[in-house]
């Protein structure tokens, strides 16, 4: 590449923004007895001492670790070795993956490929996550990112070897697992199911299995351990919203949103519950994986992948607020394809964590890191200048709704407008969470809001998504036809 | 051209408004000016403003960071300044970090004071000493960062000095974004202002902004500025001989000889008299209030005042800069170049000057360190009077004589190596060999700077940043010059690729070591002397560039 130091330059930003970034305080940061997920990893180090993966802590400092007397351990130097370790999981998984997605795009420009870079790197809600709240949200995004390069690229083992390891990393990875199974199986289907397709198949089946069963194979010992694991990992009786538990935690999703007119949790079963949410997530986001089923194509997959991570988020069952990264992640892919919609999505994103981040002291870095990748998407695509209709990849959707109304021709200027409006909702609520104090009746009066903002614009994106994905192949050959 | 690419926005816009029938026309109208509005403030074209909040950005990320003591001593300032009458501001010793700035520094603290009492009244208390709160450490990291703002102007003022002849189809690719890059985002400056704490942003800006204006053939304001600046940190003197020589020279004699030599007859009294009158009245305006008290306080002394310290001349410090007990603004760490032994054995953090006596070599006297500068500022003064070369040659003496203080002066702390880099970026985009020293000097000089954050959080940021900084200008300087010959010479390159090897030692191998209790002072007396090959290498070769470069009037026109 005959830019690598340009592209050195934009890792370097990356790098420097993460780590001032955790200079700043952590989740749960001196706050005994609930402490919070510093703590959690700090307290899973300590568990997994046991084995010998974390063996290397010891000879570091014992005192960090000791199994139950370490509890709410927190010292300058034992912070600055955990945020250490975050760095090097990201220098060493996420970072190498973005640089290599972006080296591998097609059809654009090497400045281009050098801003995208630098966008998707400075995306803020991961770095306040990671290195602000604590937490290793880039091993299992990285491992994806790896899975969706591989399966982009048409190493189809690898990418799917990479991505068992996310979902083993982090089982909220099973929100990107739909479309990578659709692609794949859409794969196999184009080669044919007699002949290459078959053989594809089972390899891939062969990859999955073999990756699984070394993960798990310390816990097969007992078929009571097993179960042990999977009930910590889906705790189904947590909650339709896991805020009852919680005390302040809000989460953008449908039901959080919708509860404030009606108590669902009061009025329905929790076996209804379930199974209402269920056949709504399903229904959303089985349109776009039909489509990817039948038309496999990368650019669908990385689309199809947004959608059906949306889906998961909104209408899930027990969704934490931070499982809006594993949408953010496909959206910084298309981010060179739809710049400005991907910008404001993840603007939306990183504000829709705003109680979170308040909660945790970041606001000082939230908003600096967001004004930085607000200037830097600005800057390097013009997004102010890409909001016309072939832009925003909604000319074949316009044209057909035109054929039943002629005068439909007003959408960017709609969109603008409604950027203009959730950017302008979006600072205000900022300013007011921050400056006022919320009425004494109702004291999560703001984070509510702030949730119930982002969720409309993600039910909007919803929407928009799946008209991209939809309409896509009209697209497509109407170029052809062009050509 | 910055138009041309808006232009096809606004109409694609257009077509839209021409539709009937579609929501109401005004509507439409403020719609496509507020997004033309949003593009054109954050639209490709502007890069220069991108540039600078980036980097505003990148200074909010870096408040929390470490900072030492300067902190305190400004913090002391503000409080002295704020609740003493100003008879009383230079005699104030409560904290050991008396006010020993010029005046218009004092009155710029007594200024940003009127605003930190909104933020915390107590840190105006002169007697809360080590007083830090986080509305303290807020107000004072954001402080320095608004008063950068008068940098960025000047760097914006300097960029328009770059000819772009050469520019390169590529944005990035043009001298003048490369300059701005190179100022903006300078790594020296970022760590000493924004992590280590001082104001030296606004106030090298209004340095750069004087050279701009000199670059301008505005010599009036330049000297204005340069009068001021003076009168806000003593420290400039050092180059104020390259300022009265180019200013005696270029300004006050109005025409040369075809040959480039003096005219005498052409010589303006007018303009040598408003120089000095500018130059009197600066000073009056600085030192006039304080000599006034004092005489007053001589006639008529009050109890208040201790009788002691009456006879305590507190201008000599900065009047009689080159001779002795000088420089006792530089707290920190004390590194004396060329001079190893001088380096303190455990004050990293005690801040204060100390006088040491060398164990091995003799001791330097101020008046040998004073006799070593003259001699090494005096060919590039003569230089510049006997072969005008235009502001390009008066910004090659300044840096010489910024240079030549640093390796010869009394007292010299690692943080003025920036008093040569800054200047050093605007010839580096200029020429190829200008540009090779320039890479040379600042890699050096920047790694010298280096044990002045030596606690463990800074150290990622330190590595990170320099790294950036140093990637970036080796590269583009490269492109910018790829037509010509390589940068460095294979003795360059190996030099300047030891220091990684060296930062490895100093920082990750020695403190495991056995030497780490016994000689403790090892990786500062490694760096500092490793670094002074570097700077020493840097001035030589700018030196020779200078003397056997040709008169301008045979090459370029003045």
């Amino acid at each position: 590449m005959e830019k690598w130091h340009l592209m050195a330059t934009v890792v370097l930003i990356g790098l420097t923004v993460r780590w001032t970034v955790s200079l700043n305080s952590y989740s749960g940061a001196g706050k005994p007895p609930m402490f919070g997920d510093y703590e959690a990893q700090r307290h899973w180090q300590e568990i997994t001492f046991n084995l010998p993966v974390e063996q290397w802590a010891k000879f570091i400092n014992p005192d960090w670790i000791a199994l139950h007397s370490s509890r709410g351990y927190e010292s300058q130097a034992h912070k600055l070795f955990m945020r250490t370790t975050v760095l090097i999981a990201d220098l060493l998984i996420y970072i190498p993956a973005v640089v290599l997605y972006c080296c591998c795009l097609k059809e654009i420009s090497t400045k281009k490929k050098i801003a995208n870079a630098l966008c998707i790197l400075l995306y803020p809600g991961l770095i306040l996550i990671d290195y602000g709240h604590f937490q290793y949200n880039s091993v299992s995004l990285g491992f994806a990112l790896w899975g969706v390069l591989g399966v982009s690229c048409d190493w189809d083992l690898l990418g799917s070897l990479a991505f068992c390891l996310a979902i083993n990393y982090k089982q909220m990875e099973l929100y990107h697992s739909l479309p990578f199974f659709c692609f794949l199986l859409g794969k196999c289907f184009k080669k044919g199911l007699k002949g290459k397709g078959f053989v594809l198949l089972i390899k891939l089946a062969c990859t999955v299995v073999a990756c699984f069963i070394l993960c798990w194979l310390p816990f097969f010992t007992e078929r009571e351990q097993l179960l042990q694991v999977l009930r910590r990992l889906f705790p189904v009786d947590r909650g339709l919203f896991e805020w009852i538990y919680r005390k302040m935690d809000k989460v953008a999703n449908i039901w959080c949103s919708f509860s404030i007119f009606l108590k669902i949790k009061d009025i329905l079963p929790r076996h209804i519950q379930i199974v209402i949410s269920f056949c709504f997530t399903f229904l959303s986001l089985l349109p776009a994986c039909i489509k990817l089923t039948l038309q496999p194509s990368p650019k669908g997959f990385r689309f199809t992948l947004v959608s059906c991570a949306l889906s998961f988020f909104l209408f899930s069952f027990q969704v934490h607020e931070k499982s809006i990264l594993l949408v953010s992640l496909p959206v910084c892919l298309v981010l060179s394809e739809i710049p400005f919609m991907s910008t404001w999505f993840l603007l939306v994103s990183t504000f829709s964590m705003l109680p979170l981040l308040l909660k945790d002291e970041l606001l000082m870095p939230s908003v600096v890191t967001t004004m930085a990748f607000f200037i830097a998407c600005a800057v390097s695509f013009s997004i102010f200048e890409k909001t016309s209709e072939e832009e925003l990849q909604l000319k074949s959707f316009s044209i057909s709704v035109r054929k039943y109304l002629p005068c439909f021709t007003f959408l960017p200027r709609i969109i603008q407008y409604l950027f203009l409006i959730s950017v302008i909702s979006m600072v205000l609520l900022t300013l007011i969470t921050v400056t006022l104090e919320p009425p004494q009746k109702l004291p999560d009066l703001f984070s509510v809001l702030v949730c119930f903002v982002s969720c409309l614009n993600f039910l909007f994106f919803l929407v928009y998504f799946n008209i991209i994905i939809m309409w896509d192949s009209k697209n497509g050959r109407n170029q052809k036809k062009i050509n | 051209m910055r138009a041309a690419a808006r232009e096809p926005s606004l109409r694609r816009l257009s077509p839209h408004a021409r539709e009937p029938g579609c929501g109401s026309s005004w509507l439409r109208a403020r719609g496509a000016a507020v997004m033309a509005a949003l593009g054109f403030a954050t639209g490709s074209g502007n890069w220069f403003s991108a540039l600078a909040l980036g980097v505003t950005l990148l200074k909010c990320l870096l408040i929390p960071t470490y900072h030492s003591t300067d902190f305190e001593v400004h913090r002391n300032w503000l409080a002295i300044t704020h609740s003493l009458p100003i008879s009383q501001w230079y005699y104030e010793a409560t904290s050991e970090w008396t006010l020993d700035y010029p005046p218009f520094f004092a009155w710029f603290e007594y200024a940003l004071s009127h605003v930190a009492k909104y933020f915390d009244q107590e840190m105006l208390n002169v007697h809360n000493l080590n007083y830090s709160s986080s509305r303290t450490l807020l107000f004072q990291r954001f402080s320095v960062i608004f008063t950068d703002v008068l940098f960025v102007y000047a760097v914006h003022e300097c960029c328009k000095c770059v000819d772009g002849k050469k520019a390169g189809k590529e944005l990035t690719e043009k001298p003048k974004f490369i300059l701005s890059v190179l100022l903006l985002w300078n790594f020296g400056l970022l760590i000493v202002d924004h992590i280590h704490f001082q104001y030296n942003g606004f106030l090298f800006g209004l340095m750069l902004l004087s050279i701009a204006r000199l670059f301008q053939k505005r010599h009036v304001e330049g000297a204005l500025l340069f009068a001021v600046l003076l009168h806000f940190k003593h420290i400039y003197l050092y180059v104020a001989p390259a300022y009265g020589i180019y200013l005696l020279r270029s300004y006050c004699f109005t025409a040369n000889k075809p040959d480039g030599s003096i005219r005498w007859n052409s010589f303006s009294f007018v303009r040598l008299t408003s120089l000095g009158l500018i130059v009197f009245l600066v000073s009056a305006l600085s030192l006039g209030p304080f000599l006034a008290l004092e005489i007053i306080m001589w006639c008529y002394p009050s109890p208040t005042v201790n009788p002691a310290l009456m006879y305590v001349d507190p201008y000599k410090e900065f009047l009689n800069i080159y001779i002795s007990k000088t420089l006792n603004n530089q707290h920190g760490l004390e590194l004396k170049l060329l001079d190893p032994n001088k380096i303190p054995k455990a004050s990293m953090t005690s801040g204060l000057v100390q006088q040491f006596q060398h164990t091995v070599l003799p001791s330097v006297t101020p008046l040998a360190t004073l006799i070593c500068t003259l001699m090494a500022i005096l060919p590039s003064v003569f230089c510049l009077w006997f072969k005008p070369q235009g502001p390009r040659g008066f910004l090659r003496c300044l840096i010489l004589c910024a240079l030549s203080s640093f390796l010869f002066g009394w007292h010299v702390h690692e943080k003025a190596i920036l008093l040569a880099v800054l200047p050093m970026s605007l010839l580096s985009v200029g020429k190829a060999g200008d540009a090779s020293i320039f890479l040379i000097l600042t890699t050096t000089g920047h790694y010298s700077l280096f044990p002045l954050l030596f606690t463990a959080p800074e150290l990622p940021i330190k590595i990170l940043l320099m790294l950036l900084f140093t990637i970036y200008s080796i590269s583009s300087l490269k492109t910018l010059f790829r037509k010509e010959k390589p940068l460095f010479n294979w003795m360059e390159t190996f030099y300047l690729l030891g220091l990684g090897p060296l930062e490895v030692f100093c920082e990750f191998v020695f403190p495991f070591t056995s030497w780490k209790l016994k000689y403790p002072f090892i990786p500062l007396l490694l760096t500092s002397v490793y670094c002074a090959v570097g700077i020493t290498y840097a001035w030589f070769k700018l030196y020779v560039s200078v003397l056997t470069d040709p008169p301008v009037g045979k090459t370029k026109k003045q």
